[in-house]
């Protein structure tokens, strides 16, 4: 869940890669072997077609299946952990695994184990830790009980390539401006055109997402020119000097 | 098919183009943010409880915790997306 500014980083999350816990029950007994080769299949770039519920256009399009391991098998049920692309559906994807096998699927039980960043494992509370730490926090002023409970939102952007930038470029990127490469102090290597990347300030706060223009490669090379195109401002104006000016109109 | 790493996966590397410094003077590291600072601009990673919707778990905590707005990024298959 994020909190004011950091519910511009959500969207990020959703289209995010997910993993998932999933119970599919087969409708006929078929051998494990056979499962397993057929889950196997299902690793790498997929079609899938949006469910008749679905909260988006219903046309063909792919994802990518990162990896698909069988855990469990008994009888007609067949417990396995998905990575997979955002926007994957499991239920579908369930379907077509029994459609593949001959004798029908469905899915039975899924639990999210992973969105982007955040797994079960780390950092994940419940309400009532929430509610205490909170109090406790309220009682003491000590501000350790709050970082039990809330990460800040540049965890949410942990998986995205990013960009550091210079103080001085940080305040027109507030206003919405467009990254150019004076502004570029360090890159990621995995930046490629068009991806979703985050623009960080040398302290390590989010200033914006963005989209690239470059790729890694060209930007070492670069000079001058945009760099990333600012889609989503993180950063409020005004916490880095403005060190910029506008161009005069006579 | 090939399979592909998942980005949790990936390990990459930073280049960097320019040697630059930081004045101390503007903003601060996420984690020093004056304890305000710190939750306007936070995550909650929360194991919602089966029985409330996601909906009413967001309002619970953003009563508790005196926020404005809260959002949330946790839907399973077609149940609408909420953000306030």
């Amino acid at each position: 869940m994020a909190l004011e500014n950091a519910t511009k980083t959500i969207q990020a999350l959703l289209q995010s890669g997910k993993e998932y816990i999933c119970v599919m029950k087969l409708h006929a007994e078929i051998p494990e072997q056979q499962v397993r080769e057929v889950l196997e299949k299902f690793q790498g770039k997929i079609y899938q077609r949006p469910p008749l519920r679905a909260s988006v256009k219903r046309r063909l399009r792919t994802r990518t299946i990162y990896y698909i391991n069988l855990l469990e098998m008994e009888r007609r049920n067949v417990l396995f952990q998905i990575g997979c692309e955002g926007g994957t559906y499991i239920r579908k994807l369930c379907y077509d695994i029994g459609e593949i096998l001959g004798c029908g699927a469905h899915m039975q039980e899924l639990r999210r184990t992973r969105a982007g960043p955040f797994t079960e494992k780390e950092g994940l509370v419940n309400l009532h830790e929430v509610s205490y730490w909170f109090e406790k926090w309220r009682e003491t002023r000590e501000e350790s009980y709050i970082h039990k409970f809330v990460q800040p939102m540049e965890k949410a952007l942990e998986m995205l390539p990013k960009i550091y930038i210079r103080d001085s470029a940080v305040d027109a990127i507030c206003h919405g401006a467009n990254l150019t490469t004076p502004g570029v102090v360090s890159f990621e290597n995995t930046i490629k055109p068009n991806q979703t990347i985050a623009i960080f300030t040398l302290k390590g706060e989010a200033v914006a997402l963005a989209k690239a223009l470059v790729s890694a490669e060209e930007l070492i090379e670069r000079k001058h020119g945009f760099v990333a195109k600012t889609r989503r401002v993180l950063m409020e104006r005004g916490v880095y000097p403005k060190a910029w000016t506008k161009s005069q109109t006579i | 098919m090939p399979k592909s790493e998942a980005p949790w996966q990936r390990k990459p590397e930073l280049i960097t183009k320019t040697e630059a410094k930081t004045d101390s003077k503007h903003g601060c590291k996420p984690e020093q943010r004056p304890v305000r600072e710190y939750i306007k601009h936070g995550i909650i990673n929360l194991d919602k409880p089966a029985g409330p919707t996601s909906h009413e778990v967001t309002a619970w905590v953003k009563r508790i915790l005196g926020v404005k707005h809260a959002g949330h990024g946790g839907t399973l298959e077609a149940y609408a997306k909420w953000r306030a």
